[in-house]
């Protein structure tokens, strides 16, 4: 059960943050984001970020308020709205650095780094342009002959993508950080708290450890309180991006997002605390109906 | 579903329309697949993969579209979260259809960007999973828009790996690597040529080769006699109709 209760505020949390860091950030396009995290982010002087992700919203909101010094990401999507509009504008400005790669050799940096390794050999890059953006990437040839061909292969070797930290956000959590997903994917969360060397774990509810077994079985505690330094309780916490069984992507409020120019939404949604934000969201709902 | 035999005894009577031609054209990229995952993106593809699963290749499997592996009732048979899905990809034991913002001959596919990389004029998806599929497992890719600005010359960048480049690369590349088909709104695309140019192998009914050359930023292989994409049979198009798509879907992907 472990004894120490890491329970903070989201604020809290980011004060942990240094400008500079490698921040790896959970979930997968518009699903299960950490954004209370990413808005207490906004909130922080926090910037000059390297940012690790398989991007969605985050990724939007922190280039759209010039966080961002390089992202690694294999795309950023709204998924419901294909294409992340402020991603494209820091593109097409010039102004985001990226190291874009493939969605598996990402899942293998992540790998490698929780295994501690440098690299792991990955079928994927070769013959393609990923190689050419990427010149620092490298090659590694098997040391082993294939049975088959008699060819010893040449892969690509990913490097580990080691991060100071990582956000994610999860259904359920108890205070000493073992967090459980109750939805069909785990996503990649799991490894993004293992690559880092601290991870903030938001959730739906903080309950009691014995409750996290009570009507969900084992396997859905993904992560564990050994990788977490801080537990943050976030009701909501993914809005606007969805995060089931507890909540649906708010696929009005993201229209919004997508189609209102930053500084607006900013200036409405994002210049207060996380309960600003709130009741922001549902002044705005209201004003809808 | 009506007992009517497969073939129909005159194929313009069918009353097809082009979006259907399009989802048999797809559904025949997963023909004798056997039992592997389709991995359809976009709705006609996905009416496609689960008509040959209906009809032709009873044995593939298919997503709910997130983490889930549903039978053709909806009952889930399977959990294919996106760690497993993608060891599935280099396992290869799956036949996805992707999209293609560019596309060349050599089948090289651009969903990232649009001009120069460092700083593009329109940015787009990112490369995705583009080059772990290709070099992994079969890779067909669907085209709702035939126009010259998707099939281009040379794609701006290369997310999903063509012949010419995966032939570059070397065995690591070319070992799995096979484009089976690209399916647009106009006709059906393979790479059965000497040097895996990419051929014209049919075209949907009512449209002229002219038209394809005309819509297409390189030269094409196009054999002397190009046949007709094949007529759906009536209980497929029953299927599409009234099972795969009531709501008509297809339609507002492809007009017509």
């Amino acid at each position: 059960m472990g004894t120490g209760d890491k329970t903070m505020t989201a604020d809290e949390a980011v004060s942990r943050l240094e400008s500079g860091m490698t921040l790896g950030i959970g979930g997968w396009g518009s699903r299960r984001k950490p954004m209370a995290l990413v808005r207490a982010l906004l909130r922080s002087p926090v910037t000059d970020l390297t940012v690790v992700s398989y991007g969605g919203p985050d990724v939007g909101m922190l280039a759209a308020a010039g966080r961002i010094r390089k992202l690694v990401a294999p795309f950023a999507t709204l998924d419901s709205i294909p294409l992340e509009p402020h991603f494209r504008a820091a593109r097409e400005s010039g102004s985001l650095e990226l190291m874009e790669i493939d969605e598996a050799m990402f899942m293998w940096g992540l790998r490698a780094a929780a295994n501690r390794l440098p690299f792991l050999p990955v079928r994927a890059g070769i013959g393609s342009d990923v190689m050419r953006v990427n010149p620092g990437l490298r090659t590694v040839t098997s040391p082993y002959e294939d049975e088959s061909t008699g060819v010893c292969e040449t892969f690509v070797a990913m490097p580990a993508l080691r991060l100071d930290a990582a956000l994610v956000h999860v259904n359920r959590a108890d205070r000493a950080g073992n967090g459980q997903y109750l939805g069909p994917d785990p996503y990649f969360d799991d490894l993004f708290c293992e690559a880092a060397r601290t991870a903030y774990v938001s959730c739906e509810r903080i309950v009691d450890t014995a409750e996290l077994t009570k009507t969900a079985p084992p396997q859905t505690l993904l992560i564990k309180r050994l990788h977490v330094s801080g537990v943050v309780e976030a009701p909501s916490g993914a809005h606007f991006t969805s995060c089931a069984p507890d909540h649906d992507r708010d696929e009005a409020f993201q229209r919004l997002y997508a189609s209102m120019p930053w500084p607006e939404f900013a200036g409405r949604f994002l210049a207060g605390d996380e309960q600003a934000y709130r009741t922001a969201v549902e002044t705005w709902h209201e004003e809808q109906s | 579903m009506s007992a009517m035999p497969d073939t129909y005894p005159d194929s313009s009577l069918s009353g097809a329309t082009r979006a259907e031609y399009c989802v048999i054209a797809c559904a025949e990229a997963w023909r004798g697949d056997g039992e592997v995952l389709a991995s359809p993106m976009g709705p006609i593809p996905s009416i496609g993969a689960r008509l040959a699963r209906l009809t032709f290749s009873p044995d593939l499997l298919l997503t709910d579209g997130e983490a889930l592996l549903v039978g053709p009732d909806g009952s889930t048979e399977g959990w294919l979260p996106y760690r497993q899905h993608l060891a599935l990809v280099t396992g290869g034991r799956r036949h996805v259809m992707m999209g293609a913002s560019q596309i060349d001959r050599f089948g090289n596919q651009n969903i990232s960007c649009v001009g120069d990389w460092e700083r593009p004029t329109r940015q787009l998806l990112g490369v995705r999973g583009g080059p772990v599929n290709t070099v992994n497992n079969p890779v067909s890719y669907w085209v709702p828009r035939h126009s010259t600005r998707v099939f281009v010359e040379k794609v701006d960048l290369i997310g999903g790996v063509g012949y010419d480049s995966a032939a570059a690369a070397g065995p690591t590349a070319t070992r799995f690597h096979r484009i089976p088909r690209v399916v647009s709104n106009l006709g059906v695309f393979d790479f059965a040529t000497d040097d895996h140019s990419m051929r014209l192998a049919s075209l949907h009914p009512g449209v002229t080769v002219e038209e394809v050359v005309a819509a297409t930023g390189f030269e094409l292989a196009i054999p002397d006699d190009v046949p007709y994409t094949r007529e759906p049979s009536p209980s497929e198009l029953e299927s599409i109709r009234e099972v795969l798509d009531p709501r008509g879907l297809r339609h507002r992907e492809v007009k017509g």
